[in-house]
C-alpha cells in the first residue's frame, strides 16, 4: 500500500466505517458444512462441532433437525438443548422469535435449504438464518450441493431429478467459513438415508455403478465449488492486506491470438487444459496497426470461437505487444501463456535477433509459455 | 512394477484409501480412527498398524476399543527408534489396516526405505489399507509447495503411488478453525505452536494449501470416474497428446520433469524424458533421467552433436505433440553476440509442434 495514496478520511467517512465495523462485529458468524449428497455425514459433523463448542463453554442450541436421523446423530442430539419448531402454520419451521428471545451464542440448523410453510415471516429458511446473524447469533448449518440454486441445473442433469428448495450461491459465499464434508461415494451409497433434505421417490432402478458415477460427478463439483470459494477468500485476504503475492493455486490460461494464428487449435487446447485443471481461460488480441478487411474478418472469427469456448475475451491496443501481454498476465494472475510460433524472419541479422516469442519467453517471469504451430498440426488435425 | 507380488490378480489386491489433508491438525488421524470404528461396526476385521498420537487427547481417546499392532524397535547409531511392524501385521493378516503418515521415511535398518513401500506390501497380500497424508507431500506439487510455504518438503510420494488408491478423500477444515486449534494448544505444545504460527501456519499460506488440496481431490475424483467409464471422457474425439521432456544438466530440470509428469497425468498423455549425449555433464543428466524413471516416465538417450536438431527429429519421428523445455537461466539471455541458447534453437526448429517453456515459479 503506497503511502502517497493515503488521504485523511472525512469525519462522515470515519463514522460510516466505524458503524460498518460495529455491524460486522455485532453480526453472528456463519459456518456452513457443504456435502455433495445425502449420507456423507454433514449432520454428524455439524453436531460434533456443536458438541466441541459446548465443551469449550459456548452457549449452543439446536433450532432445526432432520426428520429422520441415523443413530449416531440421534445420540449426539440428546446432548443439546433443542428449541422446538413451530408447527402452527401447517409444516415445521424454525421458531425464530423463540430463538431470538433465548438468544444463544451459537445456533445449530441442520438443513439450510428449506421452504417455510405459507404464512411464515420469511419464505425461505436461509432468510431466517440471516435474521439470526443480524441479531448477533452465530449459526452453524449444513447444505447439500443440489440445493444451491446456481448449481441445480448441473445437478439435475446428473441426477435426472429436480428439487424444490434452494439457497442462492451468493448467500453461501457470505459464510465466514465453509467446510467441505467429503466421503468416498461407496460410503454414501450404503449410508444414504432418505431424510427430509432428499426428495422421496428417487429412481428405484439405478445400478450401483451408475449411482457411483453420479456421486463422483457431484463430488467433483462440490470440491471445485469449495476450492473457488477458498480462492476468492484468499484473494480478498491478500487484497485487504495489500499483499501482491501470487500463489498460482488456480491455473489461468491466456491465449494470445492474431488474425492468422491457428486460433481454433489454441483455444480448444486452452479450453481442455482449463477444464482439466479446473482453471480459467482468457483470450486476448493485441492490436498494433489497422487490419486489412480480410484479416479483420479472420480475427473476428477467432474471437467468436473464443467466446463460444466461454473464454474471457479482450482486445488490447498497444505499440509493444509483448509488454501488453505481460501486463495483462500480471494483472490477471496468469500461469500459462499460449502463443503462435513466430513466422520466419528475413534478413541477415534475424538469426541473432530475438523475435517476439523469444522475448516473451525471456521476460515472462514465473509463467509457462506454450508455443503453437501456425499451420494445423500434421499429426492430429 | 517389477515386484512379482504386484502381478497378482487385481481382485486379490487390497484396496487403498488415502485421507488427504493440507496441514497438521486438520483431523486426518482422528478421521482414520473414526473409519476404523465404523468398519468394526460393520463387523470387519480391522487393526491399527501405525498411529501417530502427536499428544492429542481427542485422538488418543479415539483409539479406545481398537486393536493396535505394537511398533517395532530399531536401533540406529546407538538410539532406539520405533517403526511400523509390517511383519507383525502380515502375520496378523487383518482385512483392513490403518496406517498413519503415508509419506514417512523409515529409519535405516528397516526392510524398506519408505512407509508407502510397506503399505504396498500390505496391499499385495490382500489387506485393505486406509492411510493419511498432506498435500505438501505429493511429488508433482513439490516445487509449487516450496513457493507457497517457503519450505522444501523432502518426504514426497510419487504420483503413481497415489494413483493406486481407489479413493482419495479430503479432510477439510477452514484455516481459522485450524489456527484456533493451534492457539488452544490442541496440535502442538506451546513452544512449537508459537514457532508454527510465525512460519508455516499463516492464514494465506493455509488457504492456498487448502485450495490445492481441494483441487487435487477434485482431480483425483475426475480421473477415477473417467477411468471407470471410458465413455465419460469429455472430449472423446481429441487425440491424446505425447509429451517429450528435455532433460539437461540444469538444476531446473527436476521441476521441469515434475511439471511435465503432472500435465501428462492431467491430459492423460504419454510422457518421455530425453537427454542428449555426449555432454560434459553426463552424470547430472543421468541423475535427472533416473529421477524421471522414479516418476514412471520412459527415458531415452540420444547421441548427437546438435542437441536441438536431435531432439526435434526424435519428436517428429515419435509423434510427440508437445516438447517441454526449462526456461533458460536469465543470465544466459539475451543472445546478441553470444552463442544462442539451446531452448531458443528448439523453439525455432520445432515450429511444426507445440513447445512449452516451463518457468520457475517464485514469489514476486
Amino acid at each position: 500500500m503506497a503511502e502517497a495514496t493515503y488521504r485523511r478520511p472525512t469525519p462522515d467517512e470515519l463514522l460510516q466505517q466505524v458503524e460498518a465495523d460495529e455491524r460486522r462485529e455485532r453480526r453472528g458468524r456463519l459456518k456452513i458444512f457443504l456435502g455433495y449428497a445425502s449420507g456423507v455425514g454433514k449432520s454428524f459433523r455439524m453436531l460434533d462441532e456443536g458438541r466441541r463448542r459446548k465443551l469449550r463453554g459456548q452457549d449452543v442450541v439446536v433450532a432445526a433437525t432432520q426428520p429422520s436421523a441415523p443413530p449416531e446423530v440421534e445420540e449426539l442430539l440428546r446432548g443439546f438443548e433443542v428449541i422446538p419448531p413451530r408447527t402452527d402454520l401447517g409444516g415445521p419451521s424454525i421458531d425464530v422469535a423463540q430463538v431470538l428471545r433465548r438468544h444463544p451464542e451459537v445456533c445449530l440448523i441442520d438443513g439450510l435449504a428449506y421452504e417455510n410453510p405459507p404464512g411464515s415471516k420469511n419464505a425461505q429458511r436461509w432468510q431466517d438464518v440471516e435474521e439470526l446473524l443480524s441479531a448477533g447469533i452465530s449459526v452453524v448449518t449444513s447444505i447439500n450441493l443440489q440445493y444451491i440454486r446456481e448449481r441445480q441445473r448441473q445437478v439435475e442433469m446428473i441426477r435426472g431429478k429436480a428439487v424444490k428448495d434452494s439457497v442462492p450461491e451468493a448467500f453461501i459465499r457470505t459464510a465466514d467459513e465453509i467446510e467441505l464434508v467429503d466421503a468416498a461415494p461407496e460410503y454414501c451409497v450404503t449410508h444414504s438415508r432418505e431424510g427430509g433434505e432428499s426428495s422421496a421417490g428417487g429412481p428405484s432402478v439405478m445400478d450401483a455403478s451408475q449411482m457411483s458415477r453420479q456421486l463422483s460427478e457431484l463430488r467433483e463439483i462440490a470440491l471445485v465449488l469449495a476450492a473457488d470459494v477458498v480462492d476468492h477468500q484468499l484473494e480478498d485476504y491478500l487484497h485487504a492486506h495489500g499483499i501482491s503475492q501470487m500463489y498460482g493455486t488456480h491455473e489461468r490460461i491466456l491465449v494470445c491470438v492474431t488474425p492468422r494464428s491457428n486460433a481454433s487449435l489454441m483455444i480448444r487446447r486452452g479450453r481442455r487444459q482449463a477444464d482439466r485443471f479446473h482453471g480459467q481461460l482468457f483470450v486476448i488480441y493485441v492490436q498494433q496497426d489497422d487490419l486489412s478487411p480480410s484479416d479483420q474478418q479472420m480475427l473476428d472469427q477467432n474471437l467468436a470461437t473464443a467466446r463460444e469456448a466461454n473464454a474471457h475475451v479482450e482486445v488490447l491496443h498497444a505499440e509493444d505487444a509483448v509488454a501488453a501481454i505481460l501486463r495483462f498476465a500480471a494483472q490477471h494472475g496468469i500461469t500459462q501463456i499460449f502463443v503462435g510460433h513466430s513466422r520466419r524472419q528475413k534478413g541477415l541479422l534475424s538469426r541473432w535477433r530475438a523475435n517476439p516469442v523469444e522475448r516473451l519467453i525471456a521476460e515472462a517471469d514465473g509463467i509457462d509459455v506454450r508455443i503453437f504451430p501456425q499451420e494445423p498440426e500434421p499429426l492430429n488435425e | 512394477m517389477s515386484d512379482p507380488a504386484a502381478m497378482k490378480d487385481r481382485r486379490e489386491r487390497g484396496k487403498l484409501r488415502i485421507l488427504l489433508g493440507y496441514a497438521a491438525g486438520v483431523g486426518k488421524t482422528y478421521k482414520m480412527l473414526e473409519e476404523a470404528h465404523q468398519a468394526r461396526r460393520e463387523n470387519r476385521d480391522v487393526v491399527v498398524g501405525y498411529f501417530e498420537p502427536h499428544g492429542r487427547k481427542d485422538t488418543i481417546a479415539k483409539l479406545d476399543g481398537l486393536e493396535l499392532i505394537p511398533r517395532r524397535r530399531i536401533s540406529y547409531r546407538g538410539r532406539e527408534f520405533e517403526e511400523m511392524d509390517t511383519a507383525a501385521i502380515l502375520r496378523r493378516a487383518p482385512e483392513l489396516c490403518m496406517v498413519d503418515e503415508f509419506p514417512h521415511t523409515n529409519i535405516p535398518g528397516a526392510e524398506r526405505a519408505k512407509r508407502w513401500e510397506d503399505v504396498m506390501v500390505l496391499l499385495d497380500t490382500g489387506i485393505d489399507v486406509i492411510t493419511t497424508m498432506n498435500i505438501q507431500h505429493l511429488d508433482s506439487l513439490n516445487d509449487q509447495m516450496r513457493e507457497i510455504t517457503g519450505v522444501q518438503v523432502r518426504e514426497t510420494i510419487p504420483d503413481w503411488v497415489v494413483k493406486q488408491a481407489e479413493e482419495v478423500v479430503l479432510i477439510d477444515l477452514p484455516p481459522r478453525a485450524l489456527l484456533n486449534r493451534l492457539q488452544r494448544g490442541v496440535i502442538y505444545g506451546p513452544e512449537k505452536a508459537q514457532h508454527a504460527l510465525r512460519n508455516f501456519f499463516k492464514e494465506p499460506t493455509l488457504a492456498a494449501l487448502r485450495e490445492m488440496a481441494l483441487r487435487q481431490t477434485a482431480h483425483e475424483v475426475d480421473i477415477r470416474h473417467i477411468e471407470f467409464n471410458p465413455d465419460a471422457s469429455r472430449q472423446p474425439t481429441e487425440t491424446p497428446e505425447r509429451i517429450l521432456i528435455h532433460v539437461t544438466e540444469a538444476p531446473a530440470t527436476v521441476a521441469l520433469i515434475r511439471r511435465g509428469r503432472r500435465v501428462a497425468d492431467y491430459l492423460k498423455a504419454d510422457c518421455f524424458a530425453v537427454g542428449v549425449m555426449p555432454s560434459p555433464e553426463r552424470e547430472k543428466i543421468e541423475q535427472h533421467l533416473e529421477f524421471a524413471r522414479k516418476l514412471h516416465i520412459e527415458t531415452r538417450i540420444l547421441e548427437s552433436d546438435d542437441p536441438a536438431e536431435a531432439l526435434v527429429d526424435f519428436a517428429r519421428r515419435n509423434g510427440v505433440t508437445q516438447i517441454f523445455l526449462a526456461k533458460p537461466d536469465a543470465r544466459s539471455l539475451p543472445m546478441i553476440g553470444k552463442k544462442r541458447h539451446l531452448v531458443m534453437d528448439v523453439v525455432r526448429l520445432a515450429n511444426d509442434r507445440q513447445v512449452t517453456v516451463v518457468a520457475e515459479r517464485r514469489h514476486t
